[in-house]
């Protein structure tokens, strides 16, 4: 691409300060969710009685229009970026409320909002508004010449979220939003004696889930025994990786796709394994890893602690969504509804991704001088 | 301390011209710049736990894919099962294959797949056996993903499936319970759901063994011996047009049910054509008044409390009236008879007064030690509580001593009466065959002496008295007629009869103990216009024993003059009668 370093446009600007290597690494990821819709997805649609490429058109309608979000966003500067944040954070904090209100019921947990032909599931899009917002409120809390008691404001605001969460009830979402505010706070100075509480409550979170939420009590148990019949998700997942072998059946090849209901979504990771082997894989695993590190190397350089903490909290999100999803497909954990960021099939989990992904990606432009936003 | 600088860097306040001076961010007091230093500690602190993360992830998906360390206890989901059927046979004690499971096809249809679902519905109409074209033509256009259409199809039906080509047909392998003596053992074995669930018969009462082991489970049943009484039975039934009958036959040593048949009876492997009627088991499930049968029972009582002995005359020349009931005998005699002629003839005034002697207390707890008070004990679920007299009054002592006022199976009966000829000892019926040579140990309700009067006297109903009809030669059969007045909506009706034989043998050593009953049946020409047991069960009886003792190599006894002697009993006339003949 001839594009001139002196270019002043704003087009040229941002080809020579975005960091190009992580813009590669999530098309190449935004590459494979396409082929994964195109290997995982009409099968589970035959199943279900749609035709067979009903996903598939979706997904590759919805892939570009990602890659658009993503390229917008990320031509904005970090003030502009706080700005779509909050914007993104008050309209779907009211769509979140509205679930209760309009929300379609689907398998038992009022998440969706159905507007004409497309569903909306606004916790999507709460996690990168609500990353970048609390990074700001956190940075302000910091900063002395501000009187803006941030950590009040967040507080408030994690607390409001997580009730709205677990009353639809999502778990996953509740998790992956007080990781971030967690990873934030932590970067943000927490003493360890609160790093210590925070992670005890964390705990304390999940046995009370584990002793109040029956289909969490299911999940864990079926995780520490699936003889019982509940693991077979995991074990056809389990098989499918163990079919795939180094190498693969070949796209197209696989068989747990016409098993596993969500081979398409929480469990594209396994159609991955069977149809394109361990070395893809750990391609996949190499990318995902790839991104947050790179991410986290580049916000060591930066001087602004809005961005560092901005940009750390949506790396979060995404490693730690590519972590459990990857992790529960592996048995290694107990399944958890969540999406392999970029590649399971899911519109609103795609555009919010989209949008989290340009915002990093804007966030951690290089900008010469010191900690300057515009 | 302030900066102008940091104020800058989020004052959304701040003039739009400013720009930051270089020295700005470098100071290193400023809490800013403090929190910055430790963001940077601790990203890096963040990211080794990402690499970790991703790392143990690395690690595991080497491991599933190709190392293949699966937990073990997660594989059997992918092992195949080829050829493991779910459910056991059963067998007769010979082996022979009484109920067991085969792979079958079953068909079904994906409703959405199929383009012609009329002419599919008449091909299929034309192949399928009992399916009727409209009702397929109905089912196959419903729209529906998935709609049975046949369960368990032979080869050749799937075949032709097959040939017909028709996309969105499709067949499920299946497993089918196969009876392939059919009726023979019906009510015995039992039958099973089109799941393989047991839900009658030893498939019900072994349900679960059936379902957990490979083993097959061995009857004590001999089909041979099944057939014999089944067709005897079926003769009788047919020669006196009855509505119904039961043939038992047990060892006497072991307990062992040899044959149960209860008639009419039912083809397993089609349940969907059944008579209710015929699916109830008689031997365990019908109680009914015995009759005569019980004076057996009635007799032993007074043999063994020492209230008579085989010559002790009781007067029976007059009916007994007590309240509204008159007890008669069939054969009215004009002297006193003794309790050997009361057995022989049958004499119900004689054995209510026999019975009196004992008392009713003594009674039921006799009938109680022989198990006739509660339901039998044997391997079914279908198995009827007995009916008897609640309280037990005199009445009703003097009715039970000849068998009425009190419904019990036939086959405690026959488990009872096995006690009385067996030496005094019960021994426990059971439909599971016994390890070869093992005899259980059995409880003990009359003594040896009173059992050898017993078999005396069965003897003798069998050489001079109503069961004449029973006899084969070289196998010294005893037994014992019961015909009972059947209770109709209105007290007893005369012309509806249950009768039954008891029959024995060897009587000296008894080996084998049957039981003959025939429902309802009609005299003939040939029985003299006579439908008692002397004239129907007795000679099926007869037939079922000459053809059985053979079939199990029991040779023909040489009677000597022993066991002349020992089993004659004499009684005031004798000879002449003899010289009657």
């Amino acid at each position: 691409m001839a594009i001139a370093r002196t270019d002043q446009s704003a087009m040229g600007r941002w080809w020579w300060t975005v960091d190009r290597w992580t813009v590669l690494a999530l098309v190449v990821l935004c590459g494979f969710g396409a082929l994964m819709a195109m290997a995982a997805s009409p099968a589970v649609a035959q199943r279900i009685g749609a035709d067979s490429f009903h996903f598939v058109h979706h997904q590759l309608a919805l892939l570009p229009a990602t890659m658009v979000i993503m390229f917008a966003v990320s031509l904005q500067s970090p003030r502009s970026i706080r700005r779509t944040a909050a914007i993104t954070l008050a309209i779907s904090l009211v769509l979140l409320a509205l679930t209760f209100v309009i929300g379609t019921e689907v398998k038992g947990a009022r998440r969706w909002i159905g507007m004409g032909a497309l569903s909306i599931q606004p916790s999507e899009f709460v996690k990168p508004a609500f990353a970048v917002i609390c990074a700001w409120l956190l940075a302000e809390q910091k900063n002395p010449s501000s009187r803006i008691p941030g950590n009040a404001i967040v507080m408030g605001l994690f607390l409001l979220i997580v009730a709205m969460l677990i009353k639809q009830p999502d778990l996953g979402q509740t998790i992956v939003i007080s990781a971030i505010v967690f990873a934030e706070a932590f970067l943000a100075g927490l003493p360890v004696i609160l790093v210590a509480v925070g992670a005890m409550v964390g705990v304390g979170g999940l046995a009370a889930a584990y002793f109040l939420l029956p289909h969490v009590h299911s999940r864990i148990d079926r995780f520490l025994d699936p003889s019982g019949g509940g693991g077979y998700q995991v074990t056809r997942s389990l098989e499918a990786f163990s079919n795939g072998g180094l190498w693969g059946r070949g796209p197209g090849e696989g068989t747990v796709k016409n098993y596993l209901p969500d081979a398409h979504a929480d469990f594209v990771f396994a159609v991955a394994g069977e149809e394109f082997g361990l070395i893809v894989c750990l391609v996949i695993v190499l990318l995902f890893g790839f991104v947050v590190l790179r991410g986290f190397a580049r916000l060591m350089q930066e001087q602004n602690l809005y961005v560092v903490l901005a940009g750390a909290g949506l790396l979060v999100q995404f490693g730690l969504q590519a972590v459990i999803n990857m992790a529960s497909t592996l048995h290694l954990i107990p399944t958890k509804g969540m999406t392999l960021p970029f590649l399971s099939y899911g519109g609103s989990s795609l555009l919010a991704l989209g949008l989290g992904m340009g915002m990093v990606l804007g966030l951690t432009r290089k900008r010469f001088g010191t900690g300057e936003l515009t | 301390m302030r900066s102008p600088v940091l104020r800058s860097e989020d004052n959304l306040r701040r003039a739009v011209h400013f720009r930051p001076s270089a020295e700005g961010p470098g100071d290193a007091d400023h809490p800013l710049t403090r929190a910055l230093e430790m963001s940077r500690i601790r990203l890096v602190k963040a990211g080794a736990m990402f690499v970790i993360a991703f790392l143990v992830i690395s690690l595991r998906l080497i491991d599933v894919t190709v190392l293949e360390t699966n937990d073990s206890h997660l594989n059997p989901l992918a092992v195949a099962k080829p050829l493991e059927y779910s459910r056991a046979d059963i067998v007769d004690r010979n082996g022979k294959v009484l109920a067991t499971t085969l792979r079958t096809q079953s068909l079904f249809a994906d409703a959405r797949v199929i383009t012609d679902p009329q002419g599919t519905a008449t091909a299929l109409a034309r192949i399928l056996p009992d399916t009727n074209e409209t009702e397929l033509a109905a089912r196959l256009k419903s729209g529906k993903g998935f709609i049975w259409l046949h369960r368990h199809l032979t080869p050749d039906v799937v075949d032709a499936v097959n040939e017909l080509g028709i996309p969105g047909l499709d067949f499920q392998p299946e497993e089918q319970r196969v009876y392939p003596q059919g009726p023979l053992t019906a009510h015995v074995v039992g039958y099973s759901d089109l799941d393989n669930h047991g839900l009658a018969g030893i498939e019900r009462a072994f349900d679960a063994g059936l379902a957990a082991h490979a083993e097959p489970l061995q009857l004590s049943v001999d089909v041979r011996l099944q057939a014999i009484v089944k067709e005897e039975v079926q003769k009788a039934i047919y020669d006196f047009s009855a509505i119904g009958g039961t043939g038992i036959i047990m060892n006497c040593h072991t307990g062992e049910i040899l044959a149960m048949v209860s008639l009419p009876d039912f083809d397993p492997n089609d349940m969907s054509n059944i008579v209710p009627a015929t699916i109830f088991n008689r031997s365990t499930l019908g109680v009914y008044e015995m009759g005569s049968v019980f004076k057996i029972f009635n007799t032993a009582l007074a043999l063994e409390n020492k209230k008579a002995t085989l010559d002790s005359f009781f007067d029976v020349v007059h009916p007994i009236h007590i309240g509204r009931f008159t007890i008669h005998d069939y054969e009215p005699q004009s002297h006193p008879i003794t309790v050997a002629q009361i057995f022989m003839l049958s004499s119900n005034i004689g054995s209510a007064k026999m019975a009196l002697e004992s008392g009713g207390a003594a009674q039921e707890a006799f009938l109680g030690s022989l198990g006739l008070l509660r339901p039998a004990v044997i391997e079914l679920p279908e198995v009827a509580a007995p009916h008897y007299p609640n309280p037990w009054h005199d009445i009703s002592t003097m009715t039970v001593a000849f068998g009425h006022g009190i419904s019990v199976s036939p086959l405690q009966t026959l488990i009872a009466a096995n006690a009385i000829v067996n030496h005094g000892v019960m021994v426990p019926a059971t439909l599971v065959k016994r390890a070869d040579g093992y005899q259980p140990a059995g409880t003990r309700v009359i003594s040896e002496e009173t059992s050898f009067q017993l078999r005396r006297l069965l003897r003798l109903v069998v050489t001079d008295g109503t069961g004449k009809n029973a006899d084969v030669p070289g196998y010294l059969v005893g037994g014992k007629t019961g015909t009972a007045e059947k209770v109709t909506g209105h007290g007893y009706a005369k012309k509806a009869l249950l009768s039954s034989f008891i029959g024995v043998y060897p009587i000296n050593n008894p080996e084998y103990i049957t039981l003959v009953s025939v429902d309802e049946p009609h005299g003939t020409k040939k029985s003299y216009g006579f439908a008692t047991a002397g004239w129907t069960a007795a000679p099926a009886t007869q037939r079922i024993i000459a053809r059985m003792a053979p079939l199990l190599d029991q040779m023909p006894i040489t009677e000597t003059a022993d066991i002349h002697n020992a089993y004659t009993v004499d009684f005031p006339g004798k000879g002449k009668k003899i010289a009657a003949d």
